[in-house]
């Protein structure tokens, strides 16, 4: 539409042919934008049968007792549900595909830095994914000691806890891999004339996300390593029976868990931080405040791994000074939403579906933000800790937080992704139904938290049923518009009407190119402005 | 306004109170703000969008109001929590010993109660040991919640202000049968604690057998009980001399259960499994057990027919 010289003389990348064919342009492809499209396929794929898994789980708690399952298939469940949805979807989840995808594009670079170690990086991830899904069928059973492996259950427990162990520990390799690849990128592959700050935020939040990839995977590997060597050997390191500390197990593997928790959040706070300027056509409000506080939740996010040890017995200076800190990183967070907000006022607002899922992010992201608070302020962390509150908190962050956030960057992205348009209506009803479903799964979990409900129960007093009746109905609900949004995106992949270069308006640089983009993205110099969200 | 169980349902509701408060509050104001500026800035009223500077006053607002009120929050949850890590130098001390799972509590002189009996506005602290893996000792209604941790000594306290019965429940994941890891707290007042605690039996001075102690002691009762009921193995009555069938990998067989069965099934669990049973459950116990003490279980096990 815009460059209709360009148009005739490239060919798309899904389109474009080179050394191999059929499966073999897809596996051995090292076009960032064909990767990206590998991981949205496997991403997606387990995240489906992640979900199904914690539907399994809620239908087992409508009732109490023993509804569909035995005590120890359900905690095979909640653990392969945690490891899946961890390590396997939201960690890699949007810096991985959105990330891929759009990072070169936005900066104005033709790919990633190194293309090929992209590639491998993408073997990585799904040759450990093959050994989760292993550890679930192998000899000793699936492993049940919960995502978390707290030692001393995960050092005595007979299950399969070395495969799955390993499975995070190789996953783990992609994730630097990934991230060491973005930072580069971003460093030595901007166009010329684009300055640091004059890259629009996405970028920034994927540059905050792949430090925190860079700096503290290793820790959890080597945590892990840690965990297979007392397991095989009994070293000492963990279990008191041989002379180790079960707290410093829980201290290594929140160090790198906490602050994955931000791997996770900030790409999703990136892709918003790009829908509401588009969608009010209104340049971004505190451009540096929003890039500095991405740089600010991943500084200070190292520093508060110690909240999810409140009632480990830690010292009171410990408790204390974590309670602060976790305070403090709620902070750049509430910067980030009130510049949101500015961003829209006068703005010329267009409720089209990829805004309405930034704005229930918005939304799901505060109640999961400050609900947050009561479990950092180490009153009520007492009464909530380890409760079911603690379930609905992290759900309302990773699912409403990340989920919704990829959800938003699916249905912005998706016409330069595919070059067609999904059905507006359609994409309406699902996201009413998910935001539905979604609410009324996880918010009745945070009355039963406070009332005492803890979590990882697989049978409960009958005090709670209420609660627990109305969260499956909501499973089942969210489930269904989560089958109603996945089938309308692929009706709109295969059969939608062909989408133009730029149909939302959008300013930054993947709308000036064709959809779907040309194999090296851009076939001439892209025009860089000064502030990447200029409508003026 | 808050008053409750335990001393300290006071301050933790409180606190509750103050941080869910102002939590609503933004969380109204960000919703409506949203929904307003949807509204009135829909662009089918056809009005352009007007582009505005940024304002840096403006960010160092929105950055310090939240601070101070976060800051307040912190302070709030401090206060409140400090006290329950002061317990009072003459309160009563009680023993709560966690193992797979099931609860019991050791009184001064050794006497041992399955459930937590409390005299009325007296301070008691409870210090906190684990046999086997990390549980978590919770008392909802208490607002009293610390992790029970094998090879740490950890310690909660309160003074239960009510008489009543009250769940205690384990916060922290322990295996199976977790949920099902529950006990009771009753709170009475001082002269009926002080005539339940003469009269409860003292089972530290009961001859059991060594082999039971041992038994005992690993844990292995919270999975095979002793009366025949199933939990999550075989019961271990009758199970001595009985015919028992089990799967493995090259199909299933009968056997009779003798000693190098019971030997064989203690270090090394996993070869062989009673059909009806789940594999990978129990762990292996080589490395813990000696040849001697499972010799002595088998003893104790010929005599509980």
């Amino acid at each position: 539409m815009i460059n209709a010289t360009t148009t005739m003389e490239s060919v798309s990348y899904l389109d474009h042919k080179g050394k191999y064919k059929g499966i073999f342009a897809w596996i051995f492809a090292t076009d960032h934008k064909r990767i990206a499209l590998l991981y949205l396929y496997a991403i997606s794929t387990f995240f489906v049968i992640g979900a199904i898994l914690g539907l399994l789980m809620r239908l087992e708690l409508i009732s109490p007792g023993q509804t569909i399952m035995t005590a120890q298939t359900y905690n095979g469940i909640f653990t392969v549900h945690g490891i899946m949805m961890i390590f396997m979807v939201v960690i890699p989840g949007l810096s991985a595909i959105f990330g891929n995808f759009f990072l070169p594009i936005l900066i104005g670079a033709k790919d990633v830095a190194f293309p090929r170690l992209n590639l491998f990086s993408w073997y990585i991830f799904i040759t450990g994914s093959i050994l989760a899904v292993l550890s679930q069928f192998l000899r000793s059973g699936p492993p049940d000691t919960g995502w978390t492996f707290y030692a001393p259950y995960s050092t005595a427990t007979g299950t399969n806890v070395i495969f799955a162990t390993t499975a995070a520990f190789v996953l783990g390799f992609s994730s630097i891999l990934t991230g060491l690849n973005f930072i580069v990128t971003i460093h030595r592959m901007r166009a010329p004339k684009m300055k640091f700050f004059s890259m629009p935020l996405f970028p920034w939040s994927i540059y905050a996300t792949a430090w925190i990839q860079v700096l503290a995977t290793p820790i959890i590997a080597i945590t892990l390593l840690m965990l297979i060597a007392e397991r095989l050997f009994k070293i000492g390191f963990f279990d008191p029976a041989y002379g180790g500390d079960p707290i410093l197990f829980q201290h290594m593997f929140w160090i790198y868990s906490h602050p994955a928790v931000y791997i996770m959040i900030l790409p999703a706070m990136g892709v918003i931080t790009e829908i509401i300027p588009t969608f009010c056509q209104r340049k971004v409000y505190g451009y540096k405040a929003i890039a500095m506080s991405s740089l600010a939740i991943a500084g200070v996010g190292y520093l508060v791994w110690g909240h999810h040890m409140f009632t480990s017995g830690m010292s009171e200076t410990a408790r204390w000074v974590f309670s602060l800190l976790t305070f403090i990183v709620a902070i750049p967070s509430a910067v980030k939403v009130f510049n949101w907000l500015a961003t829209m006022y006068k703005g010329s607002i267009d409720l089209k579906p990829p805004l309405l899922y930034a704005l229930s992010f918005i939304f799901l992201f505060s109640i999961g933000g400050l609900t947050g608070l009561v479990l950092g302020s180490l009153a009520t962390n007492i009464q909530v800790h380890d409760t079911s509150f603690v379930v609905a908190h992290f759900h309302y962050i990773v699912f409403g937080g990340m989920g919704f956030g990829f959800f938003a960057a699916l249905h912005y992205w998706f016409p330069k992704i595919y070059g067609r348009m999904y059905n507006f209506r359609r994409a309406n009803i699902a996201w009413g139904i998910l935001f539905v479903g979604f609410n009324l799964l996880y918010f009745p979990l945070f009355i039963i938290g406070m009332q005492g409900m803890p979590r990882r129960y697989y049978d409960y007093l009958p005090q709670f049923q209420t609660g627990h009746v109305i969260s499956t109905i909501g499973g089942i609900i969210l489930i269904i518009g989560l089958f109603l949004m996945i089938r309308n995106l692929v009706l709109g992949a295969r059969k939608g009407a062909k989408a133009p270069a730029n149909p939302w308006n959008g300013s930054t640089l993947e709308w000036q190119i064709v959809s779907p983009p040309p194999q090296e993205n851009f076939d001439e110099d892209p025009l860089i402005k000064n502030n990447p969200y200029d409508y003026e | 306004m808050f008053s409750g169980a335990s001393n300290f349902v006071n301050g933790v509701d409180k606190t509750f109170f103050i941080i869910l408060g102002i939590s609503f509050f933004f969380l109204i104001g960000i919703t409506f703000t949203m929904i307003f500026f949807v509204l009135k800035y829909n662009r089918k009223k056809k009005i352009a969008a007007v582009q505005l500077k940024d304002n840096t006053w403006l960010e160092i607002t929105w950055t310090l109001v939240p601070l101070a009120l976060v800051m307040g929050m912190f302070y709030y949850g401090y206060m409140a929590f400090i006290p329950t890590r002061y317990p009072p130098k003459d309160a009563m001390e009680v023993k709560v010993i966690a193992r797979m799972w099931k609860w019991s509590f050791e009184y001064k002189g050794g006497k041992q109660s399955d459930s937590l009996v409390l005299p009325v506005n007296k301070a008691v602290k409870l210090n906190l040991e684990s046999m086997d893996v990390i549980h978590g000792f919770f008392i909802p209604s208490f607002r009293l919640k610390e992790d029970v941790v094998p090879g740490k000594h950890n310690y909660t306290w309160c003074i239960p202000e009510e008489i009543g019965q009250y769940e205690i429940m384990c916060s922290s994941y322990c295996g199976v049968r977790h949920s099902y890891m529950e006990g009771q707290v009753v709170v009475v007042s001082e002269d009926d604690f002080n005539k339940w605690l003469a009269a409860l039996p003292d089972k530290s001075k009961e001859t059991k057998s060594e082999g039971f102690k041992i038994l005992q002691n690993n844990g292995c009762m919270g999975c095979h009980s002793i009366d025949g009921s199933k939990i999550v193995g075989p019961s271990f009555k009758g199970l001595y001399g009985s015919t028992v069938e089990l799967v493995a990998d090259d199909g299933t067989k009968k056997i009779t259960a003798d000693s190098t069965y019971i030997k064989e099934s203690i270090f090394l669990p996993d070869k062989e499994i009673v059909a009806g049973y789940q594999k990978g459950i129990m762990k292996s116990y080589d490395n813990i057990l000696k040849k001697e003490d499972v010799s002595k279980i088998i003893e104790y096990l010929k005599t509980i027919k």
